[in-house]
């Protein structure tokens, strides 16, 4: 919305014969809206720039000669608006439009997704004429073109109203649907860019920077939601239902930390499709096309739906009753607990099930090792003791909830290090871009290369080499320049753990130039897991565990002994892996953590594995159920009630969607309490929204941490320091089972700088193998603006699982070598 | 006296019954002919090849006040086609426990696909058995017909379809008919007259169907 203060002058105008005040510049459909007049409209939409296409919305202005358009048209004093209400020049305007938008327009009303909910229907009996006069053959084209694998266009059935072209260009950046042709050829289509002659490469492959063929844009799905007719509809709904059957429930989006809040419509106790939600203050009015596709995991094959339990004598799991597994849980645990039990939640967890964990562990298993981070949490080099990121949490993140989404799009400058914000929190980016282009916000990155997502931008690249964040952010004069604006905010991503200092280079930095400081994380439940105390030094409410008088006043809360709460921090997740499988732990609890995220996934798996004892809370068969003791099936998002919090630390509750008979963690961790005489509490979300909210909040904050420093890796020849980061659509477990969805992710590349491929001797799209002695990863490369001696890539997309094949993170030196793999690698490769 | 009159009176009605027509029925063993628009069950007709005329479009369930129907579309595919053009109905019930026959069902129809029947005989004895799908309520193949999924014959669109069922219908004309319509009465000795009644009076043709 407009700045109340700039547009305080009002004027007064005249619609239908009422008078009415309005703000200057405002737009007569929107006064007429708040008077409760609809006037019929197709392009216009409030988070879009007039049109002026479709002319639907004609009304009679006294004065002027012909009917005008009021979604283009703004107040002014004295105005006197008839709209079709009151003036049969308006009426028959609308009508006429009506009659000529419907010349071309298909009886496919039966065949189209849209009939039901069609506002073109709707506004055909609203204001068309009831006969045509129309007598001649229809414009005809192909039914429906492909333009990605998720979204299909009918041209017949288009308006030309281009809401999706507009979407595309001024909210999403990627210009891949456009108005093409002349007169009644007019239509809306596709670039591509081999028939257009564009930037293609010509082999018809779709590469990310290619232009974009075939409609190469994450939000793609938001251009369905808008398109006010039939012509864009998606794949995965296409026929599946009419809005009539429907059941609309609103919910919160599972995936990322962006907390879109979206709607979930499902018959007979199946999603079928999911829309974005209307929340001005989050997400607007769009999500992205995992939040709006990603959903069917919940009904895969492999879905676990009862207990089981590892028979000793086979070593294979069978299925047991609730009781009998719970009873195996609860009694594996207790004889555990001597040797100690970790404790990884994952970060997909709804905070009230995040605080089951947080409690679970510190009642019942007594102990501080817990951690919901599934990722790595420092260089590759690091010594296990650096502390860094869980010091940067408690300090500067947790119960801390001053950068909003509207604060980023209001500030004069925005530095970002450590995120990719089209990749890793697209809501963020939309936002970002809203307010660089409508504010004038500038974006300054610390990244190694600028990413398309960062050309939209506009952002000004501090090239930096893997690992040399933390000496750019402490020194280089155009980091701090780019936070010198008051009110200027600095976003760091989770990936920054992984450099060191990087953490404590950015809170200093936010210190000195008085920046707000934001973290995102990438995943929903994150943010959640912090803030409800799922780490080693963290107890629910951001206060540290050493804190005496925290531990005293929850033991309260909690009706426990002082001195049951442990008093030393415990061991984080790379500790708790390496503690598991050296044999010191005596069991583990694993909420829905995949292994393969971890830093070391070898070593994750050989710790699930050395372990004695195996509890999994698991919606599917995973790699931690393959080693699990005991695997206890738990409710998927859709299933049941919680709360997501946002990276902005904003709650993002929601009531479940279907009617599911899956429990929540919180149930299974309280019953399993209950079998070691401990009453937890956490069986109900409201009754732990009720305890989270009567807790004590955090008052004194630890000190910031000042971690060393580190000199970045110097490559030798041959090789490279390694960039990585995930890409929107991946192989998370989240999208499995979705192909179409898959389709549209962006083509795995390996990014080389032109130094490496002069001296490999490769092209663009050649291959390049990228190896560490653990095993290799071979992709087309991509000849990319890189600082010396780096590559990049996808962190975990089709043909690059990094962690798993090379078991290193960003930062890491890694070989390079042209083409594929030789006898030595094949192995590691073929993995 | 008066009693007497009042009798004969009284008589007189029912000396005058035995000389009407009788309106008992002979049924099951000549079960009634209703009007020729009477309003039985449905069917789900054919185009001339046989493909579906169904498209899925559930335009049917939403018309109807007793929320009897039930259908979930699908894609048609080259290789699996059901119907003309691009969207059949993968799942279509009609629930005659709750279907109050008024027809409004056949009304909102866009393709002339469903239809009533003259059949009346709707008892099952089960509420399971009183849900037709398409098993059920499709027509059966006439000669010349082909069982879908397979190509369209008639031509290279679904226009071809709707253009050619001016002249010829498929099953849409006639299949209103139960299978008695033409007869005035039924031979319950003929074993054939029983088989499959339930699930197939109504289409049931002299030619005999494939199935
Ligand atoms: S866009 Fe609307 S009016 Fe056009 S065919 Fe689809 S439902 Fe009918
Ligand atoms: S495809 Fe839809 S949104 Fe795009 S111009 Fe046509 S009618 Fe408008
Ligand atoms: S005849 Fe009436 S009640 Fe029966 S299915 Fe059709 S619309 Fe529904
Ligand atoms: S029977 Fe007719 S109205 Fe019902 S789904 Fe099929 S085509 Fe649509
Ligand atoms: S809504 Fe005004 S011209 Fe389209």
């Amino acid at each position: 919305m407009t700045d109340v203060a700039k547009k305080a002058d009002t004027v007064t105008l005249t619609v239908d014969g009422v008078e009415v005040t309005a703000e200057k510049g405002e737009l007569v459909i929107r006064v007429a809206e708040r008077m409760g007049i609809a006037i019929p409209r197709f392009c216009d939409h409030p988070l879009l720039a007039p049109a002026g296409a479709c002319r639907q919305c004609l009304v009679e202005v006294e004065g002027q000669r012909k009917p005008v358009a009021s979604c283009t048209q703004t107040v002014a004093e004295g105005m006197v608006v008839k709209t079709q209400l009151s003036s049969p020049v308006a009426a028959k305007a609308q009508a006429g439009i009506m009659e000529m938008l419907l010349i071309n327009h298909p009886l496919d009303c039966p065949t189209c997704d849209k009939g039901g909910e069609c506002p073109l229907q709707n506004q055909a009996m609203s204001t068309g004429r009831a006969d045509s006069r129309f007598v001649e053959h229809k414009r005809e084209y192909e039914k429906p073109i492909h333009i990605s694998s998720q979204v299909l266009l009918d041209r017949e059935r288009c308006v030309l109203c281009q809401r999706c072209t507009r979407f595309s260009e001024e909210i999403a950046g990627d210009k891949f649907i456009d108005l093409m042709d002349r007169s009644s050829g007019e239509q809306i289509n596709v670039y591509r860019d081999d028939f257009f002659g564009g930037e293609g490469t010509g082999d018809g492959q779709a590469g990310e920077d290619e232009g974009d063929v075939p409609f190469n844009s994450y939000f793609s799905g938001n251009t369905i939601q808008i398109c006010p007719v039939g012509a864009l509809t998606g794949e995965q709904y296409r026929f599946r239902a009419r809005p009539f059957d429907l059941v609309s429930s609103p919910s919160a989006c599972e995936h990322c930390a962006a907390g879109c809040s979206q709607r979930a419509d499902h018959r007979r106790g199946k999603v079928l499709r999911r829309l974005a939600g209307d929340d001005p203050a989050v997400n607007e009015e769009w999500n992205c096309d995992k939040g709006r596709w990603g959903f069917r995991y919940t009904t895969a094959t492999d879905r676990i739906t009862t207990p089981l339990l590892r028979d000793p004598a086979s070593g294979r799991l069978r299925e047991a009753s609730w009781s009998e597994a719970l009873l195996a849980a609860a009694e594996g645990l207790r004889d555990a607990r001597e040797r100690g039990v970790g404790v990884l939640p994952g970060g997909r967890l709804t905070v009230e099930d995040a605080y089951a964990y947080a409690k679970f562990a510190r009642v019942v298993l007594g102990t501080n090792d817990i951690d919901f981070r599934a990722r790595p949490i420092r260089s590759s080099g690091s010594s296990p003791a650096t502390t860094e990121e869980a010091d940067f949490l408690a300090a500067s993140v947790a119960g801390i909830t001053d950068v909003t989404y509207e604060a980023v799009e209001n500030a004069p400058s925005v530095l970002i290090v450590g995120l990719e914000p089209e990749e890793e929190c697209p809501i963020l980016f939309l936002r970002l871009r809203k307010g660089h282009l409508k504010r004038k916000l500038t974006v300054t990155a610390v990244s190694p290369y600028l990413s398309r997502g960062l050309e939209k931008l506009g952002a000004a690249l501090v090239a930096a080499v893997p690992g040399d964040e933390a000496r750019l952010l402490n020194t280089d004069p155009a980091v701090a320049g780019a936070l010198s604006a008051p009110g200027s905010v600095l976003i760091v991503g989770e990936r920054l753990a992984t450099v060191p200092g990087g953490l404590s280079a950015a809170a200093a930095l936010a210190r000195r130039t008085g920046a707000r400081l934001a973290w995102v994380p990438r995943r929903a439940g994150d943010r959640g897991a912090l803030d409800a105390g799922c780490l080693p030094n963290l107890l629910p409410g951001g206060r540290p565990v050493t804190d005496v008088a925290a531990r005293a006043e929850l033991s309260l809360a909690w009706r426990v002994e002082a001195g049951v709460l442990p008093s030393t921090a415990g061991r984080d997740v790379d500790r708790i892996v390496a503690a598991a499988a050296d044999g010191t732990l005596g069991a583990l609890l694993v909420g829905g953590v995949d292994p393969a995220d971890l830093a070391d996934p070898r070593l994750a798996e050989e710790a699930l594995a050395a372990v004695p004892f195996v509890v999994s809370l698991e919606l599917r068969q995973s790699a931690v159920t393959r080693h699990a003791d005991v695997v206890l099936p738990i409710a998927p998002a859709v299933e049941k009630a919680g709360t997501y919090m946002d990276w902005e630390g904003r709650l993002r509750s929601f009531a479940a969607v279907l009617p599911g008979t899956a429990m929540t963690d919180g149930r299974v961790l309280e019953a399993i309490a209950a079998l070691l005489d401990v009453t937890l509490n956490t069986g109900d979300v409201s009754a732990i929204r009720r305890e989270l909210g009567s807790l004590p909040a955090a008052t004194a904050r630890p000190a910031l941490p000042a971690a060393e420093v580190v000199e970045p890796a110097r490559p030798a020849e041959r090789e490279a320091v390694l960039a990585t980061w995930h890409q929107l659509l991946d192989l998370g477990t989240l999208l499995d089972g979705d192909e179409v969805l898959a389709g549209t992710a962006r083509p795995p590349v390996a990014r080389i700088g032109k130094d490496l491929a002069e001296s490999l001797g490769v092209v663009d799209g050649d291959l390049v193998t990228v190896s560490t002695d653990r095993g290799g990863v071979t992709l087309p490369a991509a000849i990319t603006d890189l600082p010396p001696a780096v590559v990049w890539l996808p962190t975990n997309s089709p043909g690059s699982t990094v962690r798993r094949s090379l078991g290193v993170t960003a930062g890491a030196v890694v070989r390079l070598q042209a083409g594929v793999p030789g006898p030595i690698l094949a192995e590691g490769v073929a993995r | 006296m008066a009693t007497l009159t009042g009798s004969f009176k009284g008589f007189g009605v029912t000396f005058a019954h035995m000389f009407r027509k009788v309106i008992t029925t002979d049924y099951p063993f000549s079960p009634p002919k209703p009007a020729p628009r009477y309003h039985g069950r449905h069917i789900l007709n054919r185009h001339p090849d046989g493909l579906e005329k169904c498209i899925g479009c559930e335009l049917c369930a939403w018309a109807c006040p007793a929320d009897a129907i039930y259908v979930e579309g699908g894609d048609n595919t080259d290789e699996q086609r059901f119907s003309p053009g691009e969207r059949y109905a993968k799942i279509y019930q009609i629930n005659y426990a709750r279907c109050i026959f008024c027809g409004l069902c056949i009304e909102a129809c866009p393709t002339r696909s469903l239809t009533m029947s003259n059949e009346y005989e709707l008892a099952r004895d089960s509420r399971q058995d009183l849900i037709f799908t398409k098993k059920e309520l499709l027509a059966p193949l006439l000669p010349g017909m082909e069982m879908p999924p397979h190509p369209m014959r008639l031509g290279e669109t679904d226009k071809d379809y709707y253009i050619g069922a001016l002249t010829n219908p498929g099953t849409s004309a006639g299949a209103e008919r139960a299978p008695w319509s033409d007869a005035d009465t039924h031979d319950a000795s003929d074993p054939a007259e029983h088989v499959d009644r339930a699930e197939t009076a109504g289409t049931v043709r002299k030619e005999g169907s494939p199935r």
